[in-house]
This record gives structure tokens, C-alpha cells and sequence, in this order.
């Protein structure tokens, strides 16, 4: 670290704050986060919200702008409930993934806290988002909040147009399948939501326009040969197997109007928005924290925050990074905030002052010497999955007393597999590593199949893993909304991935009028 | 960097999602409503409140793997005793290892508790009710009144200045007074500009020409105070119905403190819905034993009282106060009359009587609402006599007067009742109901 040269005086005295001293502590925090840490980030904008705008927000995804719909309403509601009743507090801070990178702040934060969310957010997070490979393959910060405005207003015209109740059935329709509506791996191309609206509109236009419906009477072939290729040529040619359901009802469902795949391609498309975001919570929050962390110490050896701050931030800081043990009351999963900067703070460590151990493990970063080269590259480049697999250090494991244990669904006991020594590093690190997978932690749904020869039936499969099967009261509202959508029936098929035994069946019919 | 202050923009942004929400889950909302005004206390009927919704109904599916069964990994923190093959008990349900972990991939809220504002708890409450028959209607006082355009007036509100009518009269008096214009001034200006020096005797007239007319100019303002008019508006008063609403409540000894509840969350409903619905509306409360007095409003809700019945004083109160105070002629008139149908059996006829030849008459509407033990409470095989009150009544019904009489034996009635008595409904039918 540079020699510490003391300010004259602290950028605040005390809790209130105005908007010269958020200015101030946006400034002292940038030269540190951008001068000392070599961040990267967007260029920031920092709005101040009140209770009711943040509770709004909450509803929205944590979005400045949404198209109107009542599970919005439901969770304000909800939210609004829990927060009345004090069951729930409101975060300081809600940070989102565009560019420029608007943070919002609360306004019954203390002056500390403002300090601590603009680096937490305004850099941490922004540093983040504009680095991580995931974020930058799949979303687009420039464009979000243009495409989030024409989807409001389009959602609103076809209101408009279609009727209240028809657009809310498809979008109930298209949220249920929300989950399924992502692309997983990346084709060759970059997202550029600002064109979609005008590349969408000539879609349509163009396939409005070469419509013959002459093509409809032409006599068809005598009879369809049995073709062993048939299958496979029809798989092809409808794109199949897909797992991206709301992509293939868009561009396949027979019965959809050229509005309802728009909307379908809005929802998928924020689906999509959001995907990195449930990749990355764990190295979000944990790099977040580490340069808030960061950030404050420095502020305050500067000269730049006083005692009585130092401790508030301190008391602030340590409640977020709290882990609970597992026969706590309080332990509701491994907290995100506490691993993550754990871990980062462990490969700061690692660089600096590394152990035999370590050496062992590390070999391409212990001792390295400049952890922030290191961490940006973390950051840049892993996703939580790999982050873990890659950096799960067994002085972590055992600081957090990991141990891993199987449920094999028939024996009347639980099983210890590994505990935190030596034999156990790889097979926790691994389990953990596969909690944050999201192939494994969303059902793997494909479509695979649809019978065109006979009733149009959508074949759906679901390859059951670990024997667990999807939950099944929700899976037929789902699968009934995929019916409607499909406007034909619908086949889903449990089965087993290791035996490929089908363990369960489910066929819907789809509802008259269901989409208005 | 910029910093946005947010916090000035509009609210209520939330607010068509909440609609949308609300008008989706209507008809469970109506339901928990109804069971919500069941369960509460008196004194918040008029508050709103946190409903709980079952979560079926306003549910957000999604595939999501099952919370029960299969093989699962569970990756906890804190070990402190467990080493390598240990085995242990599978916990029931949460707590322990892998319970709450469990809960998270898996099952979901039971039910979906919000708070409605107080608003909307009432209106979804009263929602489809009005007093029937509300005809009469008349001029009561300066506080209906409509203002309508009058001409115009010379004084009046800065904000009502009529300003083409002013500009019209500042120009015709400006003619008339011969005000010169500022093109003529400067057309003379220019005379003298343009003039040789030698031409002295006409360079004075002219300037003293120019001297009279800017003496003019100043003494003939563009604008007198004399032009400016203002747009005139008269207060012109609007007829409305006028009603007044009739309270009598039964507090005999007769009475149990189960029925005096009934009857008073009945009134609670009656005084909500008025005073939510109709801006002027008087309430009149007349409580009875075998004497009876208006009282106010806290005393008619919350003071004990007892002793015999006799219901005729109620209704001879209620005579005396419309005698008072209400003019049948121009006031609605109603009554609610609550009672557990105990009455003397020498007052009967007099009751009757009055009702048919004083009260009915005057009243539009006139709900009878019988309060009885709760049902539960009677011995299986009990034939229950109609009461004496209820007998009277329903002669007088026969004869096609506007009584509607209800019965509740529990509070979960009071409301079908209420709606009952008060659903909206064709005006013939509101007569006889």
C-alpha cells in the first residue's frame, strides 16, 4: 500500500449526509477503488430512493422500469406486508447491471452507510458486472433499460389492442416457463438488445408480407414415406431437442399470434438478462464485500473516516459476513456474502503470504505478490461453479467446518460422506462446487419431440438426476401453461438419467380460451 | 458521477400491479374479507388490515424439483462432532442437518399474507350495497353548491381575469380618448430628425406636438383599472338527498351479551357503509328497555344498560324525533331495528300500530334484524317459536309494507345479512323486500 498520508479531516462528522457529501465520499472512494485497486467500472449514477420507491423496486426485479403485471403486485404486497410488520428489512442498496451503472440509496442511511454502499455497489458490484465474462456474453448494460421501455410500452399497446386478460394469461403463461427461457451456452453472437425491437419488427413485416395463403392449397404428397431419417430430419428442422422451451414456442407453436411470441421473446429475453445474475451470486457478493471492505480500511487510514465510523461500518460489515451454523436457528444456507469474501480475502492471503499448504494447491497464484492482478482476473473469468471448484481453499473448508452429508433417499439415517481433512477436500469442494451449478440445480427440461404425422403433440422430457422428481402439483399448472401455449397437448416424461427408465408421466390437454 | 434525488418522484408506482393483484385475487380477497369482519373486534371494523390469501390461488408455478425424495448432498457448515461415516437420524421435517437446506430447493409459502389498505378493505366490504329508494331529494344548504359561469364582474380572483374581454375594453377606450400611438410618436420623431436646421418654426410646432402627445401617451394608460374585467361565477345550489338514518337497538335484560354483540356489529356494518357512501347522512341512535332515549354514538355502542322490554317506546322516540327534526317531506328516511324479538306481550298491538300507521309511512326503508342465541346452542330436537315481535312483524309484512325482516343466530351472518338487506337492487323490488 502507498505511505498513508493523513487528511486533514474525516469527509463527514457524524450520521447526517447531503448530496455534497455523497459527491465527496464518490470521489475519495474512486481514487482508491480506480488509483490504488485498479478497478474498472461504468460510469455511475447514484439515485436517492425512499422506502416506498425501494419496496417498488424490490417488485420490479430491482428494475427502474417493468411492464405491468399482478405477480408484480403481489410481491409489493408481500414485501410491504413483511416490511410493516418488521419481519423484513429493506436492503441499503439496489445496483443495476446497465450504463451507466445506477445505484439506488436509501435515504434513512447514516452517512457511514452511504460510504459503504456507494463502494459496495457503485464500485464492487459495477466492477463486476463490467468485467465478469458471463455478464459480458450475455448482457448488454447499454441496452437493458431501452429494451425494458420498449417492453413496458409494448406490453401496454398490446393491453391496448388485445385486452387486459388475453396479455395476462400469456405473460402468467410465459413466466412459468421463465426458468426454461434462457439460451445455457452461448452461440456466435453478440446480444445487442438496442436492435432487437427494430430487427423484431421486420421479422414480422417480412414474414407478414411474403404470407401467401396459396401455399395452404397446394396438394401434399401422396404419402409420406417411412423414412428412417424422418424423425431426425423433422428433429432439425424444428431445432430439437431444445431446452430453451420459450424460445422454441416463439419460433414454433402453431397457433400463436405474431403479439403473443413477441411478448414470449420479451420475457425470454429478460430471462436471459437475469441468467448471469443466479450464476454469479456468490463471487458477486464476494467481490462486492472484499472492495467494500477494502475501501473502508483505507478511507479510514487516510485520515478519511473517523473512529466512531469506522466502528459503525465495522458492526455493519460483520452482520452481512455472518455464517450460522447448520444447528443454528438462524441458518438458512450458505451465506453468499460470507463465503465469497471469505474466499477472496483467503486469495489475498494466498498471494501475499502464502503457506506450505497452499504452495500444494496454489501453485499458480501463492505468493504471487499482487493480489489485485489476481483477483481481477478472478472476477473477470470465473463463474461461481468454476470459482469454487478452482479456489475452494481447504484453510476455507475448514475455517467454515464444511462436512458433507448424503441422503440417499431409503435408509433411515443420513450418511457423513467427508468432513473438512484431508480426504474430504476434493469431494466438498466438488459438492459444493455442484450447489451452485445451475445444471444441476434447475431440472434439466428438454423438448424433444413433437408429433406432426399425428395429434401435434409436444414431447417433453425431463432427465430426472439423483432420482429426484419435479414437484408435482406445480409441474402441472406449468405443463398447463405450456399446453395452452403449444394449443395442443403436451407429454412429459420423467426419466431417470443414469437407467433411462421413465418414472413418470404427465399429459395435459390445453384450456379453450385460456389466452383470452 | 450523478447523483439523482428520486425520492420528489410520483409514487405509487407499484400502485396498477397492486389493482391488477387486487382485481386477480378478488374473489379470494372478498372471501377472507368476509371471514376477516368475523373475526375482529368491533372497534377496527373500519381499519384495514393484513389478510392472509391462500397461496393456491394467486400461485406462480415453475418446474421445480421435488422437496422429498431422491438422493441428496447436503454441504453444511460447523462441524463439530461428525467425522467420516457417522450416521445420523433423519431429522423430521426442518431443523437439523439439511432441514432448512431442504426447504430451500423445495416447498414453497403456504399462504400469501398482505395488508390491505383501509380502503380497500372497505370498499371490497361494501362493494354492490346501497340504501334503496333514496328519492327525495331537495335544496339543503350552501354546502352543495355548483358553480356556474355568470358573465362578468369587475372584480374578482386574479386567476378568473377575463383577459380578452379586458384587452377589448382597454382598446375602446384607448380610441375613444385618442391615445396616440407609438407609431405616430415615432413617425414624428423621425420628422424632426429629418428636418434642417433652419426650418426652426416648424421643428418647434412639431416638438410641441410631440411633447402633447407623450403627455397623452402617460395620461392615458394602456390598461386602466377601469378595463380589467373578470369572468363572474355564480354558486348555484344543488339539490340532494338528504337522509337520515334510525338506529333502535334492543338492550333488555332479555338480551345476552352474544346478541347485543350481534346487533352491535351489525350497526358497526350499517355505520361504516353510510358513512362511506352517502357524504351527508344523519344517524340517529335510539336505544330501548321498557323506556328508551337517544343517545350518541359511543354511548349506543359501548354503555350497559338493562330492564324490560317494551318496544313501542323506541318507535314512539323515533316518531318524536322525526317530528323534531326530520321532515318526511324532505328527508329519506330510514331504520334499522335490532332485537331479540322479546317484547310485552300487552305492547304487541300498540307496536304494530305504530309501525303501520306512523313510522311506515314516513320511512323508505325499514330492516327488522331479529338476533337470536347461537344456533349451535339449541337442543337438538328444540322447535323454535317464532317470537312474539316477529309474528307482529310479519302481519305487518303481509300487508305489503317496506320491512324487511332478517334473522342471525351467529356473527358469521351478519354480513350475508347486511348484504342481504342492503344489496343493490330495482327500485320496485327495494320496496317489498
Amino acid at each position: 500500500m502507498s505511505a498513508t498520508l493523513k487528511a486533514e479531516r474525516p469527509l463527514f462528522e457524524g450520521a447526517d449526509w447531503e448530496f455534497s457529501t455523497v459527491q465527496r465520499c464518490h470521489d475519495a472512494i474512486q481514487e482508491i477503488a480506480v488509483g490504488e485497486m485498479g478497478l474498472c467500472v461504468y460510469p455511475n449514477q447514484i439515485e436517492v430512493i425512499g422506502t416506498e420507491q425501494m419496496l417498488d423496486a424490490y417488485s420490479s426485479i430491482g428494475m427502474p422500469l417493468f411492464y405491468k403485471h399482478w405477480s408484480f403486485g403481489k410481491h409489493f404486497a408481500r414485501d410491504e406486508a413483511m416490511y410493516r410488520a418488521g419481519m423484513q428489512g429493506l436492503a441499503y442498496e439496489i445496483v443495476i447491471n446497465s450504463n451507466p451503472c445506477i445505484s439506488y440509496i436509501m435515504e434513512e442511511n447514516s452517512a457511514t452507510m452511504q460510504a459503504l454502499v456507494i463502494a459496495h455497489a457503485a464500485f464492487g458490484h459495477n466492477h463486476f458486472f463490467k468485467n465478469n465474462y458471463l455478464f459480458k456474453q450475455w448482457t448488454d448494460a447499454d441496452g437493458i433499460l431501452d429494451y425494458l421501455e420498449f417492453a413496458r410500452d409494448y406490453v401496454l399497446k398490446c393491453e391496448e389492442r388485445y385486452g387486459e386478460s388475453a396479455v395476462e394469461g400469456l405473460l402468467d403463461a410465459a413466466h412459468a416457463l421463465m426458468s426454461h427461457g434462457v439460451h445455457r451456452y452461448p452461440r456466435a453472437r453478440a446480444t445487442n438488445l438496442r436492435m432487437e425491437e427494430k430487427r423484431e419488427r421486420e421479422r414480422r413485416l417480412h414474414d407478414e408480407q411474403v404470407f401467401n395463403d396459396l401455399w395452404r392449397t397446394l396438394p401434399g404428397k401422396a404419402a409420406v414415406r417411412q423414412d428412417p431419417t424422418a424423425l431426425e430430419r423433422r428433429r432439425a428442422l424444428l431445432q430439437l431437442p431444445a431446452e430453451n422451451i420459450l424460445y422454441f414456442l416463439e419460433k414454433s407453436a402453431p397457433r400463436l399470434a405474431p403479439w403473443q411470441r413477441e411478448l414470449l421473446r420479451i420475457v425470454r429475453q429478460i430471462a436471459q438478462y437475469f441468467y448471469p445474475q443466479s450464476q454469479t451470486k456468490l463471487m458477486n457478493e464476494g467481490c462486492a464485500t472484499f472492495v467494500h471492505y477494502k475501501i473502508m480500511t483505507r478511507l479510514h487510514e487516510k485520515g478519511l473516516l473517523n473512529d466512531g465510523a469506522m466502528v459503525e461500518f465495522l458492526r455493519s460489515h460483520t452482520n452481512v459476513v455472518f455464517q450460522p451454523e447448520y444447528d443454528d436457528r438462524r441458518y438458512s444456507g450458505i451465506n453468499p456474502y460470507a463465503l465469497g469474501f471469505a474466499m477472496m480475502q483467503d486469495i489475498e492471503r494466498i498471494c501475499i503470504e502464502p503457506t506450505a499448504e497452499d504452495m500444494q494447491y496454489f501453485p499458480d497464484i501463492a505468493g504471487k505478490g499482487d493480489a489485485m492482478a489476481v483477483l481481477r482476473d478472478v472476477w473477470a473469468n470465473y463463474r461461481d461453479e468454476s470459482f469454487i471448484l478452482q479456489f475452494l481453499s481447504p484453510r476455507i473448508i475448514r475455517h467454515f467446518g464444511l462436512f458433507h452429508v448424503l441422503d440417499d433417499g431409503d435408509s433411515p439415517s443420513l450418511k457423513v460422506r467427508s468432513i473438512h481433512d484431508e480426504r474430504g477436500y476434493r469431494d466438498i469442494k466438488r459438492t459444493l462446487a455442484r450447489q451452485y451449478d445451475v445444471g444441476w440445480t434447475t431440472p434439466d427440461i428438454q423438448v424433444v419431440d413433437v408429433d406432426l404425422a399425428g395429434d401435434r403433440k409436444l414431447i417433453v422430457h425431463h432427465r430426472v438426476l439423483n432420482k429426484i422428481l419435479l414437484e408435482e402439483a406445480d409441474a402441472k399448472l406449468v405443463l398447463q401453461h405450456l399446453a395452452d401455449l403449444w394449443g395442443y397437448d403436451v407429454l412429459m416424461k420423467e426419466i431417470d438419467a443414469t437407467s433411462d427408465a421413465v418414472l413418470k408421466e404427465h399429459t395435459v390437454s390445453p384450456r379453450a380460451g385460456a389466452l383470452g | 458521477m450523478h447523483i439523482v434525488d428520486r425520492r420528489l418522484n410520483p409514487g405509487g408506482k407499484s400502485l396498477a400491479n397492486r389493482q391488477r393483484f387486487i382485481r386477480r385475487a378478488r374473489s379470494m380477497i372478498k372471501k377472507s374479507v368476509h371471514e376477516a369482519s368475523g373475526e375482529r373486534s368491533i372497534k377496527d371494523g373500519d381499519t384495514g388490515g393484513e389478510l392472509v390469501l391462500p397461496a393456491q390461488g394467486v400461485r406462480e408455478p415453475s418446474f421445480r424439483r421435488s422437496a422429498s425424495g431422491g438422493v441428496r448432498d447436503y454441504l453444511l457448515p460447523g462441524n463439530k462432532e461428525y467425522v467420516v461415516g457417522d450416521e445420523i437420524p433423519r431429522p423430521d421435517g426442518g431443523g437439523g442437518g439439511g432441514g432448512s437446506e431442504a426447504s430451500q430447493d423445495g416447498g414453497g409459502e403456504d399462504e400469501f399474507r398482505f395488508a390491505l389498505s383501509r380502503d380497500e378493505f372497505v370498499d371490497l366490504f361494501l362493494d354492490d350495497l346501497e340504501l334503496p329508494d333514496l328519492a327525495k331529494r331537495r335544496v339543503v344548504n350552501a354546502e352543495a353548491v355548483t358553480y356556474e359561469r355568470a358573465g362578468y364582474s369587475v372584480s374578482g380572483n386574479p386567476t378568473n381575469l377575463a383577459l380578452l374581454r379586458t384587452v377589448r375594453n382597454s382598446l375602446s377606450r384607448r380610441i375613444a380618448l385618442h391615445r396616440p400611438k407609438p407609431e405616430e410618436l415615432e413617425a414624428l420623431k423621425a420628422e424632426i430628425e429629418a428636418l434642417s436646421p433652419d426650418e426652426t418654426e416648424r421643428r418647434l410646432l412639431l416638438e410641441e406636438e410631440l411633447a402633447r402627445k407623450q403627455r397623452r401617451t402617460t395620461l392615458i394608460p394602456y390598461i386602466d383599472p377601469l378595463d380589467v374585467r373578470y369572468k363572474r361565477f355564480d354558486a348555484q345550489p344543488k339539490p340532494v338527498a338528504q337522509a337520515v338514518m334510525f338506529c333502535l337497538m334492543d338492550v333488555s335484560g332479555s338480551m345476552t351479551e352474544h346478541m347485543k354483540d350481534l346487533a352491535k356489529r351489525f350497526y358497526i356494518l350499517l355505520y361504516i357503509f353510510l358513512k362511506r357512501r352517502y357524504k351527508k347522512i344523519d344517524l340517529v341512535f335510539i336505544r330501548h328497555t321498557h323506556t328508551a332515549s337517544e343517545v350518541d354514538e359511543d354511548t349506543f355502542f359501548h354503555s350497559p344498560e338493562t330492564g324490560g322490554t317494551v318496544v313501542s317506546t323506541a318507535l314512539d322516540e323515533m316518531q318524536r324525533v322525526i317530528e323534531d327534526r326530520y321532515d318526511p317531506s324532505s328527508w329519506n328516511i330510514y331504520a334499522a331495528q335490532a332485537s331479540d324479538g322479546d317484547n310485552t306481550a300487552s305492547d304487541n298491538e300498540r307496536t304494530a300500530d305504530l309501525l303501520v300507521k306512523h313510522i311506515l309511512p314516513c320511512c323508505q326503508y325499514y330492516a327488522y334484524l331479529e338476533v337470536g342465541r347461537d344456533i349451535e346452542h339449541f337442543p337438538p330436537g328444540f322447535i323454535r317459536r317464532d317470537s312474539d315481535l316477529w309474528q307482529t312483524y310479519e302481519a305487518v309484512v303481509q300487508s305489503g309494507a317496506p320491512l324487511a325482516m332478517r334473522k342471525v343466530g351467529h356473527r358469521r351472518d351478519i354480513y350475508p345479512v347486511f348484504r342481504d338487506l342492503f344489496a343493490r337492487k330495482t327500485g320496485s323490488e327495494a320496496a317489498t323486500a
